[in-house]
């Protein structure tokens, strides 16, 4: 392997190196410093004579004399079953001080797309536990379905309720504990999050036991920028080998998209890209769908790869890049929501701009419940009439309101308080959910639920509830 | 996509650099848009600029590990598209390369690259009848013989459009493959049933018309607010989450067209899963036979390679015009034009061209206008009429109408469907905003629902839209003083219009009956909707207070009728007891 020493710009995170044989687009480089350090990078761009590299550590440290070796191959994952239970920083290297991985197979990180013939869509029902994602928002196995935040918003205490919670029912009936096919394998992928988050999903980890069944990959806050990009690929590479070579349901976890795109912008602006939207790259939708497309499941094989990956939305703004592009190629969002979190809301989720493009399909007689989808249906529609009218009340006052309208603001205040508050330790089933949903809609008068198939009414509208209201 | 037929005579040239999907060559002897295979492994790429001895080429498949000084052979011929028997119930990605065959030639569930796959299969044989004998004078575009391609569509062969015509020597009908001689001409030149044609040039027609008849879609929006010509054009701007593929999947399900190309561009790869698994399970409203004997998708997905996306538009839009050229209404659904729109802007920024309005390339008008020029009805070269349908999805950023590829798309196209994120967040879906919405085919549209649907089909329409605009300017009222503040002339108004946006504009595309309304059905539903109106006012001239009309136990039956079965029925016995129900008041 040929050395060189013959560095001629240093910029930002990239280093440009003259070479005298042709080197492959993205390929791997080793860069030693002086000091005998060894900082990994990529070619991002090579030309006959000149390559341009991007460097995951940061070119601290590295100048003209530093050497570059370029390893004639593409970024490779290590995988074996053997990950599971182990933690690993941002670039794959064990940071538990546990024995060395010994590989299957080197996987190249950068995965290839699935081929749309052989997918298989996704319509299998997790029950999360979380009524306003199982009851309205529903999550299938093999979906990729984020989490839209704000700094500061308990977007961790709902991921990791999630990650404790989720379950396939059916597979679940009877034989609990030998059954590890409904348990989900959590890949944590962390990009840029602090000390104390990274220590808040690890303690959880380790308090549930569910460390054994995850692998970690972190990249904190003060660990170099650019090896960001690399992070979920490597998290990805190995969800994709435990699906759908090793039979496992991989639940992903990516957080925080916000510094992975934050760290896109970097590389580009040092490359003088011309900027796309808020100087980020043109090229964003394309890089964020190779990572959120790796999720679902295929024809004929036994795992699936489900991804929940976390956003904070700059100034709370759903129409930012970030969250706007990601909403453009994810299976849906689940909205964290800030004045519901400060009306004490837990989780505070915002069921109204919250979607689950796969519901429809998961739901229903034999899936979940015969009335689900009506249900859900009506919940949204006398919701947000319900929110419509807090405004006008804000106006006129209760007494200008018609006998209607009142009750939709009264189920909108119920609805908030008693369907999506439940607290981060509870667990409901899909019945319980969908039956508090009646209890709420039955305060409704039976005319208005028109959503919902007037056999469903017969079945499970309680007279007594109305009347209840009615009473007082 | 079809491959070279010749091998290459012409030098090979050597690569200079590769950057993303953009490599340039040295020292390669080629034209614009000429098909190349690049490095050693032969990555499919076009060759899109030339300035001096270097040759820019987009690469259709992955980059990774290519480097300068590998080869670049030069096909000698433009991005073209195979066409004959075999086009429909099949997957393609944007260069035409059938994915059942990627799938079986990769073996792999993962999409490999410098792999190629001719678009339609060579081997299959395939039932040849012919309309002409020995004897007849044929020119190019005519009809020579058919071919029973799918259970619901008979493939018209025809003489190509480049051949000089001439008298038919001779013609027999029996089993061939596509490339088996099915004809000859007494100037010796052999015909079979399998044709070429370069992407980037409309394929020719005699002369384009004003389309009359609609292409009906099932769904009550659209055909009764909206409705789009066979032959027109559509876009269907909205955020994400508004509905604008399950809106496509609806017209690719249920309107009355004859062939259906739908065009995955950028989008996700289970949505394209969807339709596979969907539609041969599905019938076609109109022939009872599985919708997948009419389709030809085509899949350039979000995490294919972005070059790819820009040309799948171009294979679809070709496909769709020889089915027209048979003389068929084809429908073509391309989700997203936006994605397509950003890979031209991505191309060329790393072509470091001079951008436009937000870094899109200064031609990104003449591209979208190009595209939906190939639109239309048309009078075909061989006499037949044909039309192809364009409804373009377009994804704003941040849901704002006003970015380039949205306002571009609106300047061209004639019926806008503007979906809302409002609507969608509270789930009345299709997220259609009847305020922002228009069809400028309306007019010429009217003849054919008054002789096929209703005679007073536009007056009853114009009625429904002006109680959507009165209750417009109504709800500004409400906003600050509250419904019960309204005189109950308006308040009735207020109550007619939320009948119209609940039970008639609403429809859920997932309820099996609701999802297709025959435009008969969308009309009497409109009318049921006006009996209760008509019935409602003249009980309140008569002094009956507003909230006794409004407690007629048969007016919220109205929000039934979209999920009736029998609802010719059920409308009569509701509009009978809306009538009887309300006069019994006074
Ligand atoms: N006509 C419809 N009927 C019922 N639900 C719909 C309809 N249109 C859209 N939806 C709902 O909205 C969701 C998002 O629609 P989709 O077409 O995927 O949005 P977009 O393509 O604009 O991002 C769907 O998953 C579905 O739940
Ligand atoms: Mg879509």
């Amino acid at each position: 392997m040929k050395e060189y020493q013959t560095i001629t710009e240093i910029s930002g995170p990239l280093v440009f190196a003259e070479v005298d044989e042709p080197v492959g687009y993205d390929e791997i480089v080793e860069i030693e410093t002086e000091d005998g350090r060894t900082l990994r990078g990529q070619v991002l761009e090579s030309s006959e004579g000149l390559v341009s590299i991007q460097v995951f550590e940061g070119t601290g440290g590295i100048d003209r004399n530093a050497s570059v070796r370029f390893l004639g191959e593409t970024m490779k994952m290590p995988v074996t079953e053997d990950l599971l239970g182990r933690v690993m920083d941002g670039s794959g290297n064990p940071i538990d001080g546990g024995p060395e991985i010994v590989p299957d197979e080197r996987r190249d990180i950068v995965g290839a797309a699935i081929n749309p013939y052989s997918r298989e869509y996704p319509e299998e029902f997790i029950q999360t536990g979380v009524s306003s994602i199982d009851g309205m928002n529903t999550l299938v196995r093999g979906q990729k379905l984020p989490i839209f935040s704000g700094s500061g918003l308990p977007h961790n205490d709902l991921a990791l309720q999630i990650a404790r919670q989720a379950t396939v029912p059916e597979e679940d009936e009877g034989d609990d504990d030998d059954d590890e096919g409904s348990e989900f394998a959590v890949i944590f992928g962390a990009m840029g999050i602090t000390q104390e988050e990274a220590n808040e999903f690890m303690a959880d980890f380790e308090r549930t036991g569910a460390l054994e069944r995850s692998v970690v990959f972190m990249n904190l806050a003060d660990d170099p920028a650019v090896e960001r990009t690399v992070t979920p690929r490597l998290a990805l590479t190995t969800a994709e080998y435990l699906a759908f070579d090793k039979g496992y349901h991989v639940l992903v976890i990516l957080t925080d998209i916000t510094n992975y795109c934050e760290a896109l912008r970097e590389i580009g602006a040092a490359r003088e890209e011309v900027p796309g939207r808020r100087g980020y790259p043109g090229y964003m939708y394309t890089d964020l769908a190779q990572l959120y497309e790796r999720a679902g499941r295929i024809q004929g094989r036994e795992g699936s790869v489900t991804q929940i990956p976390i956003l904070t939305m700059p100034s709370d703004d759903i129409t930012h890049p970030i969250p706007d592009l990601t909403g453009y190629i994810t299976e849906g969002q689940i909205i964290v929501d800030r004045s519901l979190n400060s009306q004490g809301i837990e989780p505070p989720i915002n069921v109204l701009p919250s979607l689950s493009r796969l519901m429809d399909d998961g739901i229903g007689e034999g899936l979940t419940r015969g009335d689900h989808a009506d249900v859900s249906d009506q919940l949204y529609a006398a919701y947000a009439e319900g929110e419509d009218l807090r405004d006008l009340v804000n106006i006129v006052g209760r007494e200008a309101l018609t006998d209607r309208d009142n009750k939709f603001l009264d189920f909108a205040d119920r609805f908030e308080n008693e369907f999506v508050q439940q607290g981060y330790d509870t667990n409901r089933s899909i019945g319980d959910t969908l039956d508090i949903g009646w209890d709420l809609l039955s305060t409704l008068p039976k005319e208005e639920l028109n959503r919902i198939d007037e056999d469903l009414i017969a079945e499970y509208y309680r007279e007594d509830a109305a009347e209840a209201v009615q009473a007082d | 996509m079809s491959q070279a037929q010749t091998e290459s005579v012409d030098e090979d040239g050597v690569i200079e650099s590769v950057s993303g999907p953009v490599v340039t060559a040295a020292d390669l002897d080629a034209r614009m848009n000429d098909v190349v295979y690049v490095g050693e492994e032969g990555l499919m790429g076009e060759v899109i600029e030339i300035e001096g001895n270097l040759t820019t080429i987009q690469v259709y498949e992955e980059t990774s590990g290519v480097g300068p000084g590998e080869p670049v052979e030069n096909t000698g011929e433009p991005l073209s598209v195979d066409l004959g028997p075999g086009l429909l119930d099949t997957i393609y990605d944007g260069v035409q390369r059938p994915l059942d065959e990627l799938e079986t030639k990769m073996n792999s569930a993962f999409l490999d690259r410098g792999v190629d796959a001719p678009g339609i299969d060579l081997e299959r044989t395939w039932e040849f009848t012919p309309t002409v004998e020995a004897g007849d004078a044929v020119e190019p575009g005519d009809v020579i013989g058919e071919v029973p391609e799918t259970e619901s569509i008979t493939h018209k062969v025809m003489v190509p459009p480049d051949s000089d015509g001439g008298e038919i020597e001779s013609i027999e009908s029996g089993t061939f493959t596509v490339d088996e001689t099915v004809a000859t001409l007494d100037s010796g030149e052999e015909i079979s049933m399998h044709q070429e044609w370069p992407v980037r040039s409309a394929r020719p027609a005699a002369e384009k018309r004003t389309p009359t008849v609609p292409l009906v879609s099932g769904q009550r929006v659209q055909d009764g607010l909206f409705p789009i010509a066979k032959g027109g054009t559509a876009a269907i701007p909205g955020p994400f989450g508004s509905g604008k593929t399950v809106t496509q999947h609806q017209l690719a399900k249920w309107s009355d067209a004859d062939i259906v190309v739908y065009v995955g561009c950028g989008e996700r790869g289970n949505e394209m899963t969807e339709v596979i698994e969907d539609f041969p399970e599905l019938e076609d409203p109109k022939t009872g036979k599985p919708l997948m004997s009419r389709t030809c998708l085509i899949a350039n997905t979000s995490n294919m390679p972005v070059a790819a996306r820009e040309s799948c538009i171009y294979t679809g839009i070709t496909i769709a015009e020889y089915f027209r050229d048979m003389g068929y209404d084809v429908a073509l659904m391309a989700d997203s034009t936006s994605r397509w729109a950003e890979a031209m802007r991505e191309i060329s920024s790393r072509l470091e061209e001079m951008p436009g309005e937000e870094g899109y390339p200064a031609y990104l008008s003449a591209a979208l206008s190009e595209f939906y020029e190939r639109a239309g009805l048309f009078e075909n070269v061989n006499g037949t009429e044909g039309s192809v349908s364009v409804i373009g999805a377009v994804s704003p950023p941040g849901g704002d109408f006003s970015e380039p590829v949205t306002q571009n798309t609106l300047r061209i196209v004639k019926t806008f469907w503007a979906l809302d994120a409002d609507l969608a967040e509270r789930r009345h879906f299709p997220s259609i905003n009847w305020n922002e919405s228009y069809s400028l085919y309306r007019q010429q549209l009217d003849p054919w629902f008054r002789d096929n649907v209703a005679e007073d089909y536009p007056e009853v329409r114009q009625w429904g839209v002006d109680v959507l605009d009165e209750e417009d300017e109504l709800q500004e009222i409400v906003q600050l003083v509250g419904k019960d503040a309204l005189p109950e002339d308006q308040q009735l108004t207020l109550e007619v219009a939320r009948y119209l946006r609940e039970a008639w504009l609403q429809q859920n595309a997932f309820h099996d009956v609701d999802t297709f309304c025959p435009p008969e059905k969308t009309y009497r539903m409109l009318q049921a909707i006006k009996t209760f109106n008509d019935e409602a006012f003249n009980a309140l001239d008569a002094g009956v207070p507003v909230e006794e009309i409004q407690e007629v136990n048969a007016a919220p039956r109205l929000n039934r009728m979209g999920t009736a079965e029998e609802w010719d029925e059920f409308i009569d016995d509701l509009e009978g007891d809306l009538e009887s129900q309300i006069r019994e008041l006074y």
